[in-house]
């Protein structure tokens, strides 16, 4: 089973990576740019089965730093 | 006092930190390497480095946060053995959940390193004790992510229970009202991005570093 998982720093929580590409695009030229935010984007292959409770614990554990970061799951259809 | 040196794939001040202990206490530390699940018996202090453990892969310190050592660290703080990490140190114990917060990346995205002037706030705990409180040392900085974040609430309790140690006398990385250091709610464990151990005697241009060790060896040993 196919997961890609979203992590993303909590609203609020300043990122200066997010906001250095902003200013990048601005830099550009390019308009209209309201807001950036940088995460990651984490794809994994697990055994077919594996419960949700584990995805999210590994989700928890490892993955995302739940200080400042949230976590999105989706299972990729195959 | 017996001390111990955790080392990490990619610890670069383990020896800086060692050299500190040892003219401190006399003593040579043990160094431990990340892979072991058990740390020497009747130590008075286990010290995490500074430096990339993992090449920062995933956030800093994430990675070593979750190596076998780090069981044996966390059960160690638990009954109260002094623990105390710094810059790379201090963002394993954030991720180990001993220490409140996270450490992010510098509000202006560079790497910074140069000595700092840090307030010391709370004097009174193992590791401060040998400093007044309000007093203004300067230690030197190098990190990249040393942007201390916590929620607000979380910041004004830390703050309320005297779990402040250090903060930057002016913004340094964009931190949350200027933490440098913090301690967790038992006062044995302390995190701070700067470096004390680069600061220890007349020819690293200052010996504010010093002192840390000095109280804790006084506190330790007594």
């Amino acid at each position: 089973m196919k997961l890609r998982i979203f992590v993303t720093l909590k609203p609020g929580v300043l990122d200066p990576q997010g906001k250095a590409i902003h200013k990048a695009l601005d830099g550009l030229g390019f308009a209209g740019v309201n807001d950036v935010r940088a995460g990651k984007l984490i794809e994994m292959d697990v055994a077919d089965g594996t419960d949700d409770a584990a995805i999210d614990a590994m989700c928890r554990k490892l993955i995302a730093n739940t200080v400042i970061e949230n976590f999105r799951i989706e299972k990729v259809a195959a | 006092m017996k001390t111990a040196v955790v080392v990490f794939p990619g610890s670069n001040c383990d020896r800086d930190l060692a050299v500190a202990l040892e003219k401190v206490t006399g003593a040579k530390p043990a160094m431990v390497w990340h892979g072991e699940s058990e740390l020497p018996a009747g130590l008075g202090l286990i010290a995490l480095p500074g430096g990339f453990s993992y090449g920062d892969y995933l956030r800093s310190g994430a990675m070593a946060a979750r190596s076998p050592v780090m069981q044996a660290v966390v059960e160690a703080a638990n009954k109260g053995t002094p623990v105390l990490g710094v810059c790379n140190g201090f963002q394993v114990l954030t991720e180990a959940g001993l220490l409140p917060g996270a450490l992010m990346r510098n509000a202006g995205l560079n790497f910074v390193c140069r000595d700092v002037a840090l307030k010391v706030e709370n004097a009174q705990s193992l590791f401060t004790s040998r400093y007044d409180a309000g007093e203004t040392i300067r230690v030197p900085v190098a990190h990249h992510d040393g942007n201390y974040f916590a929620d607000a609430e979380t910041l004004d309790r830390i703050e309320s229970e005297g779990r402040v140690a250090f903060r930057y006398a002016e913004s340094v990385n964009g931190s949350a009202r200027n933490i440098a250091g913090v301690l967790n709610d038992a006062g044995n464990v302390l995190g701070m991005m700067p470096h004390p151990e680069r600061k220890i005697e007349a020819a690293h241009g200052g010996d504010d570093g010093r002192r840390l060790f000095e109280g804790l060896l006084e506190l330790v040993a007594a």
